[in-house]
């Protein structure tokens, strides 16, 4: 069965919900919701560190979905704006969810898979050297992390990745991460 | 030597690199989408400081934020710094972190173990 996206995104909506978004993913909201996430976290009694960890969190998951996502064909303009990508942040208890979605290439999927599937084997340690050799030996692509932003993540949640490949079409499939970040 | 001097926005950091007393000064947020714009010119200002450095260079990083493509820029800094460090101008980096924040206290971490520059780790105590 073919993925249905108001499903998915009714779904994402269940619960507390700090803030969600589907849209254009662009500088200007990057901005907004920031602005927005951050207030809010002030507001709460949250303390200060697992604010700073959903802000950073928030922060990378921005920038991968304003950088790695992957451009719709004009016919899905209707449906999907330019730079199409879903926000979610839920509080569950005293844990954190922000859940990202973006439509990608089917051929984008694997090296994707094994990126994350080796991130999520990868003990603590295991993660600061991973970390500590991108950082020091690989180019940065121009797009800036160079691969940087889903090992910080991983890193500072200390929670595995959870994702998954809805199947769209042919071409598409849509990936949903989420990132749970715990006391 | 002109300094740089660089108020901060929400995503970018203040900035204050002087030449007549050595410090170099890197504080506030760091999470702009692209950072190599931003960081070029401090980068390409440290090339030059480098002919003229001062005998003892200041560098004070105190960041509340910074995303991971701040992170690559932010070693290129300290790779320019650590070339000034190894050409006998000693270079001292304070890495400031809130009491809290281990995050960022590892991230500072990180970086002294790959940058040949002493490095020392200040706690904000508020």
């Amino acid at each position: 069965m073919s993925f249905n996206f108001q499903e998915y995104f009714d779904e994402l909506n269940g619960g507390n919900v700090l803030f969600s978004y589907k849209g254009s993913i662009t500088t200007g909201l990057i901005n907004n919701v920031l602005d927005t996430v951050e207030a809010k976290l002030q507001d709460s009694d949250e303390h200060s560190k697992i604010r700073k960890k959903v802000y950073n969190v928030l922060v990378e998951g921005l920038q991968n979905l304003y950088h790695h996502n992957d451009d719709l064909p004009n016919s899905y303009k209707e449906k999907f704006e330019d730079g199409f990508g879903v926000l979610v942040i839920k509080k569950l208890g005293d844990c954190y969810k922000i859940s990202t979605g973006n439509f990608i290439f089917s051929e984008h999927i694997k090296g994707l898979k094994n990126r994350i599937d080796k991130i999520n084997s990868l003990s603590k340690e295991e993660l600061k050297e991973e970390y500590k050799n991108i950082l020091n030996n690989q180019k940065m692509s121009a797009k800036g992390g160079g691969g940087l932003g889903l090992v910080d993540i991983a890193r500072k949640t200390g929670n595995k990745l959870d994702y998954m490949f809805h199947n769209y079409n042919e071409k598409y499939y849509f990936f949903s991460l989420d990132i749970s970040i715990s006391n | 030597m002109e300094p740089i001097s660089f108020e901060g926005t929400p995503k970018t950091p203040t900035v204050n690199f002087n030449a007549d007393n050595g410090i170099i000064e890197i504080k506030g947020r760091s999470i702009p989408e692209n950072s190599i714009e931003f960081y070029k010119p401090l980068v390409d200002w440290l090339e030059k400081y480098k002919e003229n450095a001062q005998p003892m260079t200041k560098v004070i990083i105190q960041l509340e934020y910074f995303n991971t493509s701040s992170s690559k820029c932010i070693l290129d800094v300290f790779k320019k710094l650590e070339a000034i460090h190894k050409a006998k101008n000693p270079v001292e980096i304070h890495w400031y972190y809130e009491e809290d924040d281990e995050d960022m206290l590892e991230a500072g971490e990180d970086y002294e173990s790959i940058i040949r520059v002493p490095f020392k780790m200040v706690e904000i105590v508020e």
